[in-house]
């Protein structure tokens, strides 16, 4: 596993936001995406190769530059041009911009860098400019391995989307999923790991087992998720850098549905015994457990409020499938879904904000919004079988899951990742190896 | 006084009544599911000789109908003559569902099985309950019928 060292050497951050005509509303459902130029990044004299693993990486500002352009256009808010418009070469463009030249495409905003590889390390400086306003909006500089040449790209896709959307971004990020294969009555299952944009896949597990539901923990070094190692159906705790595996608890009987808390210091999840599922606690340090729901109907998919003071669930303790609030400590417990169909999945936005659920009503599935108190209701995508959002860090965008119909003898068949924006807007499929489900998107990597 | 042609009128309509409602309750042709629960044998398979290994459920429900009932009656006579064997009760749901829910489900359904079981005098221990949600449909198609068939909770033989 690859040790990610991060130096941020923030040389000078000129933020000029006095006369900034260049900014994004990311709340509306953009549908006049920002045209924005990307100037591959000028590669210092001196510098060599990339050596990643049996790759050789060549011309890794235009590399990075491509990552960069990737994540603008997947976001729906940017559109990077076409750059055989480009007139000014990257070294020039990122001393001085000819902002005429941009203007003259089309631009309204330009990013532009230089970076120097040496045999460890990569050191980058990259500035966003206003070409309306003809001015430097950000300039920054940082340092990295350079095996970590992604994550460069990804972190200037960050603050280039926090200076013009004022929000925090999403890129530097990574998904964990279910990867599947084979047929529908007997499908292979493993746990599969990826860049946000679908780089870097890494299988976690060897598909021996069936494995369900993984999540990351708050700093994103370990995974939670259900095995069925042994034919013993238990939730486990997955160390990604190590690798090791343990159960969580010693419970006599199925554990499912796991999560962390937002410190990180607990594992949350459902216990099924004689027929009743109810909600657990159990603190990673002390393992010491503590029973949260009690009662006779099922309690499951719990997920913590940001700030940890209270948590949302899936119970059928009024006959069906309904999401509930409660305090924490599994006091004040409130049901806040009361429209027609069924509801689960429910996931705390980390805004603190929104809830996210999946809807069945009438045959068809939904992923929709709502309130914590249940008011605000809003449908986002229907489909006839998805489920199971997840909310970006900066919680403005969902990723779910989606199956296909199929004939008795399992043609047809798929599963695959997909997300939508906030406002209903953009949504797009998630290009992966293999089918995919039960996706989970991790924090910022550099937090 | 009710004239002979009136009765006649009635009865037919009656009749007409009887025979549209046992359609309704029957589904397609030939489609065995009564009250959303599967009556049919496909799939299926057999303990010992008249002693069926499942039993089948209505979308989101664990309550066992007089015929799943019926089967482990059964079983449970069967076990009883076979006093050293254990066995594992797998509950499953159909693809119908939220996933996490459904594990849930089908940990409830095997548990109902179990219970019932455990009316007839098999001892706890010799039954161990395990919930596959909808991970291993037993009919991959996305269809009523393939719904009603998975819908299940099955009595193997423990290794």
């Amino acid at each position: 596993m690859k040790k990610i060292i991060l130096l941020i050497l923030c040389f000078f951050i000129y933020n000029n936001s006095a006369i900034a005509l260049v900014e994004i509303d990311i709340t509306r459902g953009n549908l006049d995406p920002l045209p924005i130029a990307v100037s591959p990044l000028y590669i210092e004299p001196g510098s060599s190769d990339i050596k990643d693993a049996d790759k050789i990486i060549k011309n890794v500002g235009e590399k990075i530059a491509e990552v960069i352009e990737v994540n603008f256009k997947r976001s729906g808010l940017f559109n990077p041009l076409k750059k055989d418009s480009f007139v000014q070469k990257p070294d020039i463009a990122h001393i001085k911009p000819r902002f005429e030249d941009w203007r003259l495409i089309k631009a309204q905003a330009l990013v532009t860098g230089k970076v120097k590889v040496s045999e460890d390390k990569l050191r980058v400086e990259f500035r966003l400019w206003d070409v309306v306003a003809a001015k430097e909006m950000v300039a920054l500089a940082f340092s990295t391995t350079p095996k970590n040449w992604r994550r460069v790209a990804h972190i200037i896709s960050d603050k280039v989307y926090q200076r013009l959307t004022g929000e925090e971004g999403y890129f530097d990020t990574r998904i964990i999923y279910v990867s599947e294969t084979g047929l529908k009555t007997q499908r292979y299952k493993k746990l599969a790991i990826m860049d946000q944009d679908g780089a870097n896949i890494k299988y976690l597990t060897l598909g021996n087992e069936l494995v369900l539901t993984p999540r990351f923990s708050p700093k994103n070094q370990l995974v939670t998720y259900l095995s069925y190692f042994r034919n013993l159906p238990r939730v486990y705790l997955l160390d990604i850098e190590t690798g090791v595996q343990e159960v969580v608890g010693d419970f006599p009987g199925m554990t499912f549905a796991p999560r962390f808390s937002p410190d990180g210091k607990k594992i949350i999840m459902s216990f099924a015994k004689d027929g009743r599922s109810d909600i657990y606690t159990m603190d990673l340090k002390t393992r010491v457990v503590e029973k949260i729901t009690d009662h006779t109907s099922i309690d499951t998919s719990p997920s913590y409020s940001p700030d940890g003071k209270y948590i949302c669930f899936n119970s059928d303790r009024s006959g069906l499938q309904q999401i509930y609030v409660m305090r924490s400590d599994g006091s004040n417990v409130k049901r806040i879904t009361f429209g027609k169909g069924l509801y689960g999945t429910p996931v705390w936005s980390p805004r603190g904000d929104l809830i996210a659920f999946t809807k069945v009503h009438k045959n068809k599935f939904y992923i929709g919004v709502m309130r914590p108190d249940g008011s605000g209701e809003r449908l986002l995508t229907e489909n006839f079988y998805q489920e199971a959002p997840s909310w970006s860090p900066n919680g403005r965008v969902l990723i779910f899951y989606r199956e296909t119909k199929s004939d008795s003898e399992g043609k047809g068949f798929s599963a695959k990742l997909w997300s939508i924006d906030l406002t209903g807007y953009n949504e797009r499929l998630i290009k992966t190896e293999t089918d995919g489900s039960d996706p989970s998107w991790s924090s910022l990597l550099s937090k | 006084m009710v004239s002979l042609s009136n009765l006649r009128k009635f009865l037919v309509v009656i009749l007409a009544g009887i025979t549209l409602t046992a359609c309704a309750t029957q589904g397609k042709k030939g489609s065995n599911i009564a009250g959303d629960v599967y009556t049919g044998n496909d799939t299926v398979e057999y303990l010992a000789t008249g002693v069926k290994d499942r039993v089948f459920f209505a979308t989101n429900k664990s309550t066992l109908t007089t015929a799943s009932r019926d089967t482990l009656r059964k079983q449970a006579g069967w076990m009883r003559k076979k006093s050293k064997l254990k066995f594992a009760i797998e509950g499953h749901a159909d693809e119908r569902g939220t996933r996490e829910y459904n594990l849930a489900l089908g940990e409830r359904r095997a548990n109902a099985v179990k219970d019932y079981l455990m009316t007839y005098g098999i001892s706890g221990n010799r039954l161990n309950v395990i919930s596959y949600g909808k991970e291993r449909p037993v009919n991959s198609g996305s269809n009523p019928l393939a719904w009603s068939q998975n819908r299940r909770s099955v009595t193997i033989k423990a290794e």
